[in-house]
């Protein structure tokens, strides 16, 4: 558990990819079977369940710590783990080494559920800060130490010198904690053999999704991979993004919802087809095939990308401009024909040419503390439009601005509070941002019935007075308009 | 009679009616008492400043000999009146133990006294005479690190993880943040008393400070500027000391394979470590921790305590769970630069 806490530690304040690799590539050298296995879990977000509920954690520390104080403390440090990692008054000087990280996963896997607090509190007295640290973001499966699951498996791939498409192959046939795996980077054994059964749905990120679109998954027969888009569809028509967000962090969507809300998939590449892997392939032939293996097929939820072929840019342009008179859509993804399909953003290969966005000014109202990154500064902004002489709060914005305007932003925020709720602040309504963003909604969620899709902040007017910002009307005209 | 009567809070800080003084002050004022000498505390531009002699060769050393028309160094303990003399305010200093030449603040006026603690620390610090406890009616204390969440490791362990750090990456070059008054010197102690023997390599901007610690009689050892460096990348495998601003900057990519490390309070939370791109975090703190805090409170053992800047929140509840009157003064305009912490 100690050298698993000190590489989450390393890993956590190193900011180069390659210094990165090299951490975990030591780590798995010198750690033995099954105890870096379950790092990989843990780091790889694999693991299938929380040893304890972030609830059962804020209990147990308000049992051992003034509630005020804990809660000032939190809205400073910004983190649950941490403010616990820091709080926790008790710390018993023990010579025993701590458990294997396989044992406290043992412990904790099979330990019932009312004894829960008991042993975590045990463990938590047993340990320093940056061990607590680690322990409470390993059970809740909150790691975030700048190691995505695509970097982790090229991390792997350096490791056991073997190709990374290999390990994209059959990762998702692997179980915690990896010892086949480990086993065939180390040279001891084949590659594991993971027959390619069964039915996933990957986000962008490498994560499982699969238990939110049963509904989608259920309707498709393939043997391949493919890539795409999803959309919820009414009536034939792609729905706003909007009902697609309803689906989007549902563990598990009742069937209600399903019905009401279909997820399909917009398809535009295809990696595997019929046992055949297309990956290097360029472009123009994988769509070649993508388009034949769709051919005389019925796919009641997949559903083909419009392709478009353009020779010059004014033609471009004004499909841009035809395209985006539709409500939903944001733009055109633009793709070179030759480009094959790789991870990661290569640059030049595709682009994503979006409308531009529209622009308000809005006044700052309330201002919070950011997490992470930005905790301490006043970094999470709220911010409204003119109805009368009343500010109605439009939406919220975190970003769009440097770390320099930040800081200053903080400063201003300090100097301009009138108010406090909780961790809010409430600041003179005199300051102007230029808002940009990409729809207007209706929504119940602001006194001003409406929301913004993907805000963020545009310009500071430093030098605009807030009664010159722009009133409620002329952002509702914005829902019309497009 | 009661300091409220007669201590008020004003744009350019806090001020003393009787005496006519302000302590601390943000704005240029006739009359500055100030705690200590760093640039959030003691600004430029008064017309008489009252300190202690430490803190005025600060003064002069950063803003030249006309930091201030006049100039009043008082020694620990010893006592100077203010105000009319038929009606006097007596200033006393006392040792506050945050940097060289820091000074507690104690004004007494028809009967009672109040204590400006000013930033303060309690731990062993061989640059600074230790901070006094002094009775009063009103304690005036900081609020930096007034959360439970801050306890800071012995000095011993921090310096021992920049040397470790050292063994580890034997090639690249170690640059530590440190704030040029205080910050600096402390660490540069620090690593002399683990027998660091090495010459240590100093940012131009941390030479005159540590210039005048030395007339102050405290030897660093060997120290080098890096601009008399010839050829940079012999400083791989070296410690190099350099203002925070200048870890990210510029300055620094002459400098071999860097290893950047930050030394400050602040360093215990993750995320401002992170904020300061610092891949080696020293927790080093020139203010108390939250336990020293309470335990200064306890010892002073005023009738009334008041929290200036920092999280006086979270002090001032524990402070009357304790049965302490306490209050905040809401001071904006410190830590406003970046040598807090």
């Amino acid at each position: 558990m100690d050298a698993f806490s000190q590489l989450l530690d390393q890993l956590y304040f190193t900011n180069s990819t390659k210094t990165k690799s090299a951490l975990i590539q030591a780590y798995l050298h010198a750690t033995p079977d099954p105890d870096r296995g379950w790092a990989i879990a843990a780091i790889a977000g694999t693991l299938t369940f929380d040893f304890f509920k972030r609830n059962t954690v804020k209990k147990l520390i308000l049992d051992h710590v003034d509630p005020t104080l804990f809660a000032l403390s939190y809205d400073y440090v910004g983190e649950m783990s941490e403010t616990v990692a820091h709080l926790w008054p008790h710390s018993i000087n023990s010579d025993e080494p701590l458990p294997s990280l396989h044992e406290i996963v043992m412990q904790f896997t099979h330990c019932k559920k009312p004894e829960v607090p008991t042993l975590l509190t045990r463990y938590l007295s047993r340990m320093y800060a940056s061990q607590r640290w680690a322990l409470l973001k390993l059970g809740t499966r909150g790691l975030r130490v700048g190691v995505s699951a695509r970097a982790l498996k090229q991390c792997l791939a350096e490791y056991g010198n073997v190709d990374v498409s290999d390990i994209e192959r059959i990762w998702h046939g692997l179980t915690p904690p990896y010892t086949d795996l480990m086993a065939w980077l180390d040279g001891h054994a084949p590659i594991p053999d993971v027959s390619d059964k069964g039915k996933a749905l990957y986000s962008r990120t490498g994560d499982d999704i699969s238990h939110s679109f049963g509904d989608l998954l259920d309707s498709v027969e393939l043997n391949g991979r493919l890539d795409g888009e999803l959309v919820v569809m009414l009536n034939s028509k792609v729905a706003p993004f909007n009902d697609l967000q309803q689906r989007l962090n549902k563990k598990k969507p009742s069937k209600r919802l399903m019905e009401m809300l279909p997820v399909h998939l917009i398809v535009y590449d295809a990696l595997t087809l019929d046992g055949n892997t297309l990956t290097s392939l360029p472009l123009s032939e994988r769509r070649k095939q993508l388009d034949a293996w769709f051919e005389g097929k019925r796919h009641p939820r997949l559903h083909l990308s419009e392709k478009f072929t353009v020779t010059n840019k004014d033609a471009c342009v004004q499909l841009r401009e035809h395209a985006i008179t539709h409500p939903h859509i944001e733009g055109l993804m633009l793709k070179r024909l030759d480009s094959v399909y790789v991870n990661g953003r290569p640059s030049g290969q595709w682009y994503k040419w979006k409308r531009d966005p529209y622009v308000v000014d809005a006044v700052i109202m309330y201002a919070q503390r950011g997490h992470g990154k930005r905790s301490s500064f006043y970094s999470d902004y709220t911010f409204g439009t003119w109805q009368g002489d009343t500010l109605l709060p439009i939406g919220k914005a975190y970003s769009g601005f440097t770390d320099e305007e930040l800081k200053k932003l903080d400063t201003w925020v300090r100097k301009n509070t009138v108010g406090h709720f909780g961790p809010v602040k409430e600041v003179k309504k005199a300051l102007v941002f230029e808002i940009a963003f990409d729809s207007v909604h209706e929504s119940k969620r602001h006194k001003s019935g409406l929301a913004l899709r993907f805000p963020r902040i545009h310009r500071i007017r430093w030098d605009k007075p807030a009664n010159e910002a722009d009133t409620l009307d002329t952002v509702r005209r914005l829902i019309t308009t497009r | 009679m009661h300091p409220k009567e007669w201590i008020s809070v004003r744009d350019a800080g806090i001020y003393c009616h009787p005496a006519d003084a302000y302590i601390d002050p943000l704005e240029p004022v006739s009359r500055a008492i100030i705690t200590h000498g760093h640039a959030d505390h003691a600004r430029p531009g008064h017309h008489c400043v009252v300190s202690t002699k430490a803190t005025l060769d600060i003064m002069r050393v950063r803003y030249g000999e006309e930091m201030a028309k006049d100039a009043v160094a008082l020694k620990y303990g010893e006592d100077y009146q203010l105000g009319e003399d038929a009606d006097p305010v007596k200033l006393t200093l006392y040792p506050a133990g945050h940097i060289l030449g820091s000074a507690q603040v104690k004004l007494s006026y028809r009967g009672n006294s109040i204590i400006f603690a000013g930033d303060y620390k309690r731990r062993h610090d061989p640059t600074c005479e230790p901070f006094a406890v002094t009775p009063c009616d009103v304690f005036v204390t900081e609020a930096t690190f007034a959360l439970p969440v801050f306890t800071h490791p012995p000095l011993k362990d921090e310096i021992q993880k920049l040397l470790h750090s050292l063994d580890t990456f034997p090639e690249r070059c170690h640059l530590v943040g440190v704030y040029a008054l205080g910050k600096c010197q402390r660490v540069l102690y620090g690593l002399r008393q683990l027998g660091y023997s090495k010459p240590v390599y100093l940012h131009g901007a941390l030479l005159n400070l540590c210039a005048l610690y030395r007339e102050y009689g405290h030897n660093f050892g060997e120290l080098i500027p890096v601009s008399e460096v010839a050829n940079k990348k012999s400083l791989a495998g070296e410690i190099v000391l350099a203002p925070p601003s200048a870890l990210n900057d510029r300055w620094s990519r002459k400098l071999p394979n860097v290893r950047t490390a930050m030394a400050s309070g602040w360093m215990q939370i993750r995320a401002r470590s992170k904020q300061r791109q610092a891949e080696l975090p020293l927790i080093i703190s020139d203010h108390c921790d939250w336990p020293e805090l309470l335990r200064t409170v306890k010892e002073v053992d005023a009738p009334e305590v008041w929290v200036t800047h920092g999280r006086e929140e979270a002090l001032i509840h524990q402070i009357e769970k304790m049965g302490i009157r306490a209050k905040a003064l809401s001071l904006l305009g410190y830590e406003d630069t970046e040598e807090t912490g």
